[in-house]
Order: structure tokens, then sequence, then C-alpha cells
């Protein structure tokens, strides 16, 4: 039958099932660590080819980082030939209607959007998840649009955006990102 | 109890949940699509199956006083291996199953079985009552998916039945998952009874 539950044994007990189960979890992290990371960088990478311009170099070997609003927006210059075609810049929004959206932006060097891609969001099935791409059209009005002379904001808010039926908070979140980005975008001078 | 019965009572009496109802969470969260019922159904198979066969085997090393806390750690190393190799090797159905991974810890079904059975029965009356428990968890999960995938986007597993303008959404939604429960248990009570 089971041992009594003396202090020893109980301390005992309660430490070597923490020991064992540590060293089994840092096994499995340890082993698991790669693929976690390569996923990852597939997903970034699949974005950035989607949102940029045909290019030639790593963007995401050279990445830099801005800090805005209390979050990090992520920089991937892309080039080609040496010359500069575009930047593509992960930005985020905690508008969601769950929580944070992160999008990466596709920019040319004159602030056109050339794509967006969603890397992360916790929106609702059916509703909100059509802000991703091949779900509906949404993302694709956003396509050679310049932030300049496009308002990024649905149209019951004055904006230019077709705001996804019943989604229209997702949607404003969506414009929130892309603002951002595009904001960060000036601010870095282009194409610097 | 023989172990065929062991085995299948958690697909019709005990179906953990029709019938025991228990780890109504993520029943109802994570059913949006019949195949998401059908990842974290057998992941939360793979931690009850595990879990059971550990704890049946230190049962008799563990102080009776303590023996929830070590069966939690258990449970919660578990559910991080889960996690983990979910995120590395299946990135896409991870990503959809999101915050429910690390909430089968809490899952009252994993717990339950540890405490009601595995620390009961010998290793593989518990394995097998984790089999069976776990894979009634996960026929309820992926019945349930169908059903809301079905109702609420108009796919089963993705593929279009239901021309793409058709949607219920209300089903996709969290009140539809408690209607379409609702509906499931009545239905399954009324063939458990005729039986």
């Amino acid at each position: 039958m089971a041992k009594e539950s003396n202090f020893k044994n109980m301390t005992l007990t309660l430490l070597t099932v923490t020991l064992l189960s540590s060293a089994c979890l840092g096994f499995v992290y340890s082993f698991t660590k790669g693929p976690i990371d390569d996923a990852q960088n597939e997903k970034i990478n699949k974005a950035l080819s989607k949102v940029l311009p045909e290019f030639d170099n790593r963007p995401s070997s050279k990445k830099f980082t801005r800090e805005v609003d209390g979050g990090i927006l992520t920089f991937y210059p892309a080039t080609k030939g040496g010359e500069q075609v575009g930047t593509a810049i992960q930005t985020f929004t905690k508008n969601g209607f769950s929580g944070q959206i992160d999008l990466m932006v596709g920019f040319l060097s004159d602030g056109t959007i050339h794509g967006i891609e969603v890397i992360a969001h916790k929106e609702t099935p059916g509703l909100g998840d059509k802000m991703e791409s091949g779900k509906s059209q949404f993302s694709v009005q956003f396509q050679g649009k310049n932030p300049q002379d496009f308002k990024l904001a649905v149209e019951k808010d004055g904006g230019q955006v077709e705001a996804i039926t019943a989604s229209t908070i997702s949607s404003r979140a969506y414009c929130d990102a892309v603002q951002r980005a595009y904001d960060a975008f000036i601010k870095e001078g282009g194409e610097k | 109890m023989n172990q065929v019965t062991n085995f299948t009572k958690g697909f019709v009496k005990e179906n953990p949940v029709f019938v025991l109802l228990l780890g109504m969470c993520p029943a109802l969260g994570t059913t949006t699509s019949a195949l998401n019922g059908l990842g974290m159904g057998l992941a939360t198979t793979f931690v009850l199956v595990m879990a059971n066969l550990v704890i049946s085997l230190v049962k008799n090393q563990i102080p009776a006083k303590v023996r929830i806390p070590s069966f939690i750690v258990v449970i919660a190393s578990f559910v991080t291996m889960v996690d983990l190799s979910m995120a590395g090797f299946l990135p896409a159905l991870h990503e959809q199953l999101g915050l429910f991974i690390p909430l089968i810890v809490v899952n009252c079904l994993v717990l339950g079985r540890a405490e009601a059975f595995a620390s009961k029965n010998n290793v593989g009356s518990s394995v097998i009552d984790g089999i069976g428990m776990g894979l009634g968890f996960a026929f309820g999960l992926t019945l349930l998916g169908a059903v809301r995938e079905v109702l609420g986007s108009g796919k089963v597993f993705g593929m279009q039945i239901f021309s793409d303008t058709y949607a219920m959404l209300v089903f996709v939604l969290a009140p539809g998952a408690f209607i379409a429960l609702g509906y499931l248990i009545a239905i399954m009570n009324r063939f458990a009874k005729k039986n």
C-alpha cells in the first residue's frame, strides 16, 4: 500500500517527482527547440516572400527592430542586385477582438503597400479569421494602395477599407496594425 | 471488470464528453472544426495514457497526502511535452489549438482518471482505461467539431459541402457550442436508454 505520509516521505517523494519531470522536460525541450525555431523562421520567410516584390537578399539577416507603442516592430529590408526594392515590417495591434494580432506588411520604397500577411491572431474562426489572405478578399484591397492617399480605416469610421462582414472590430484592428507599420516606415525615412 | 469493458466504457457508457461531462472547457472551446476536435482529442489521449501509465506504476511509492500534487506534476510534464512537440512538428495545428494545449493540465478528465482509476488499478487496466477514455473524448470532440463545422461553415474536415455563402455563424461561436453539445447529449442518451 501507499507509503506513510510523514514529513520525510512526502518531501522526498515530491523532490523526486519534480526532479524527474524537469529532467524529462529538459530533454524534450533540447530536441524540439530546433524544429520550433525552424517552423517560426519558415513562417516569417514565407510571409516575407509573399508581401515583398522579388528580392535576392536574405531580409531576415538584415532585420532590425524599433520599439513603438509598447511593442516591437521588426523591419526586414529587401534588396535586388544591391538596389533597395522594399521593406517588410512585422507589426502588431492589441485591439483585436480576442487579443493581439501580428501582421507582416510589405512596403515598396515609396510607401505603397505591396502585400499583407497575417502572422498570428486569435480572432473568431469563420468571422475575424477572414483577415487571413486566401480566406477572403479582405487583405487584397490593400495591395497597391499608398496610405498617403488611402485612409486606413473602415468605411464606418470614415475610411476607405471595406470591413469584413460582422467583424468590424477585427477589421479596425487590422487597419490599426497596418497604420502603425506605415507610420514607422515613414519615420525611418522610407528605405533607410 | 474485464479489459474489453474497460476499453469500451469510454466510448458509450462513460463517454467523457456526453455522459461524464468532464473536460467541457476544451470540448466547447476547441471544437470549431472537426480537425481541431480530433487534434485536441488525440493530444488529450496521449496525456491520459501516459499519465495513467506512470501513475499506476508509482502509486505505491507516493504518500497519500501528496498524491494530488505528484499527479499534477506528472500530468503537467506530459502536457508540456505534447505542447513542445506539437509546436515543433505540427505548427499549424498548434496555432489553432493555442492556449488549450497547456490547459490540458487542468482538464478534470485527466486528473479524474488518475485519481479514480489509475491510482487504484494495475498498469495494464490503467493504460487501457486511458486509451478508451482518451479515444472516447477524441470521438466526442470530433463529432461535436464536425456538427459545428457543417452547420457553421458548411464544411467537414475543411472540405466544402454546402455552398460558399452558406453559414450559420452562431455554431462557430460559443453559444453554438452549447446548443450543439446539448443536442448531441440528448441524442446519445436516447440511444443509451434504448440499449
